[in-house]
């Protein structure tokens, strides 16, 4: 039961996934407490768009997914400002916008280079050396970024208003944070794909959340979720036969489902 | 002051010397005008504050108390006038003085806080961006919870509290920064009868203990005939500013509140009852 492990490609697979486990459940978190769910799959769905656009101009489509998903992510955050729109208005707008430029991109580049389906839906089997790096660079930065600033993000998290009068500088922590969201998206394409990363941007900390009631032990269980979650579903995927993000996503699900659970015995 | 005299129509004169005798004014609001939507909100403000005072404000919803409070702060612009905190703009600088209570935590039940993480969180600022809460701070948090009488609750979750409880703790949270003010919006909301009591008591020994000042926004006028020193009636402009006791005299309240008054809170407080002209069933 464990040839799967020595597999070139399922060594990769695992490594990534288990880094970005970690990445993705921190980020989760935050997630979940600041209630920017709905901005994750807006972001998540905006990468697309920047794929697309990399594929166009004939560039990285992780570098292009990079700008354009924090682009989209900021932009989210400056509309969704403002008195007359609100926030789910201006990310309904924004992630529909990219992922129609993502289409019109992909009519435009006549190229099929680019295998835009692994972006996508995750395709463990492109995943390369140079990815490890790229997540683990990247991954690094956005648990760094998230290590200072960790008090500031709990209290905006927990009142903005206070936060906001007691002189944090809210706006621009709320932009930085929708940034390493957006990062955190693109390092994850490859592994779970566009359409599923927004599941894991909110399920390891929703999860956390139904059984702990303290931030150390939240941010302990959303990574254990998400670690379960990844490589049970990459286990799972290769015996069954199955697509890997959505049996990692499944899977989640599953657990959330028993903490939602344990949360409500606890009662 | 005569009953006439505090019933200017557009609300105080800029200077009324007899009660505000040399002392420090924390909060100086001359003739602020403010517009949402094309209609006024606020209408020829003029407010005071002085150290060691609590002002009440009150008046109906959508009379204009949140969208003062937030001129206080600097978090609106008037369009017209000029308000002052501390003698200077109000904003980033001179809010640091300030501690504040929303009408609302807008935490969820279930975020995942102790008691001290969240008072510890009024020291963030001072603190800055890379340094971590060490054993003085904690100290320090753990000196507020007690001063509030919340000190054996302090490794419990936030969410766990009661209301009256959490608004404890959001009051150890803003004294913890050493204010000189605190600016409060509707702090009866979501906090039993008992409670209110006991934390408009401690309003009144931080005020005078401390010599610290506070204005509340309140539509419970029981609440605030009890309590504050002073108050402003508030219905987007104000029609009563001064003590609370000739207040109670003068029909301000029922220009404020109209005909709704009957809605209001009714306790043995009650100000309708308290009036000569009472119509109270």
């Amino acid at each position: 039961m464990i040839e799967w492990i020595h597999l070139e490609f399922m060594k990769n697979a695992l490594a990534a996934g288990m880094m970005l486990s970690v990445v993705l459940a921190v980020v989760s978190c935050f997630v979940v407490l600041r209630r920017f769910s709905f901005i994750g799959v807006g972001v998540a769905h905006s990468a697309f768009g920047g794929v697309a656009l990399g594929a166009l101009l004939g560039i990285s489509p992780t570098l292009s997914a990079i700008v354009f998903a924090v682009a989209v992510a900021n932009a989210i955050g400056v509309v969704g400002n403002q008195k007359r729109l609100s926030a789910d208005t201006a990310i309904g707008i924004f992630f529909s916008l990219a992922m129609a430029l993502g289409v019109i991109f992909i009519g435009m580049s006549n190229s099929y280079n680019v295998d835009l389906f692994g972006y996508l839906f995750g395709n463990i089997l492109a995943i390369t050396h140079q990815d490890l790096v790229v997540i683990a660079l990247l991954g690094g930065l956005v648990l760094v970024s998230i290590w200072m600033f960790f008090k500031e993000f709990m209290f905006v998290a927990f009142d903005s208003e206070v936060a906001h009068v007691s002189g944090i500088p809210v706006r621009f922590l709320d932009h930085f944070f929708l940034s390493i969201l957006s990062l955190t998206v693109v390092i994850s394409m490859k592994v779970v794909g566009i359409i599923l990363v927004s599941a894991l941007l909110v399920i390891p900390g929703a999860a956390a959340a139904q059984i702990t009631d303290r931030y150390v032990p939240m941010f302990a269980v959303a990574v254990a979720v998400a670690l379960v979650s990844t490589v049970g579903g990459l286990w799972i995927s290769y015996y069954a036969n199955l697509a890997s993000g959505a049996t990692i996503v499944t899977l989640a699900s599953l657990l959330f489902f028993i903490s939602f659970g344990i949360g409500k015995l606890k009662k | 002051m005569t009953v006439a005299a505090a019933l200017q129509p557009s609300g105080l004169p800029p200077s009324t010397p007899d009660i505000y005798p040399d002392t420090q004014l924390l909060v100086d609001m001359s003739d602020v005008w403010v517009k949402f939507d094309g209609k006024w909100v606020l209408k020829s403000i003029y407010l005071k504050c002085t150290q060691g005072e609590i002002l009440g404000i009150v008046g109906p919803n959508g009379g204009g108390k949140s969208t003062l409070l937030k001129v206080i702060l600097g978090l609106i612009q008037p369009d017209k006038g000029a308000a002052q905190l501390f003698g200077q703009k109000p904003g980033k600088q001179s809010r640091l003085n300030v501690g504040y209570l929303p009408q609302v935590s807008h935490a969820e039940r279930s975020f995942p806080v102790t008691v001290l993480d969240v008072v510890l969180m009024g020291l963030y600022q001072q603190l800055g961006i890379f340094s971590r809460v060490r054993t003085t701070h904690r100290q320090k948090a753990l000196e507020q919870l007690d001063r509030v009488g919340m000190k054996e609750h302090a490794a419990k979750p936030f969410g766990k509290l009661s209301g009256g409880q959490q608004q404890r703790v959001q009051i150890a949270r803003a004294l913890v920064s050493s204010p000189r003010l605190l600016v409060l919006d509707e702090p009866s909301t979501g906090v039993d009868s008992v409670g209110q009591e006991d934390f408009y008591e401690l309003l009144a020994s931080l005020r005078d203990n401390q010599r610290i000042s506070v204005i509340m926004v309140s539509h419970d006028i029981g609440v605030v005939t009890t309590y504050a020193d002073r108050v402003a009636c508030l219905n987007r402009e104000i029609h009563y500013h001064g003590d609370t006791g000739p207040w109670a005299e003068t029909d301000a309240y029922q220009k404020v509140f109209g005909k709704n008054l009957k809605v209001m809170v009714h306790d043995a407080r009650c100000i309708s009852c308290m009036m000569r002209h009472a119509h109270h069933d």
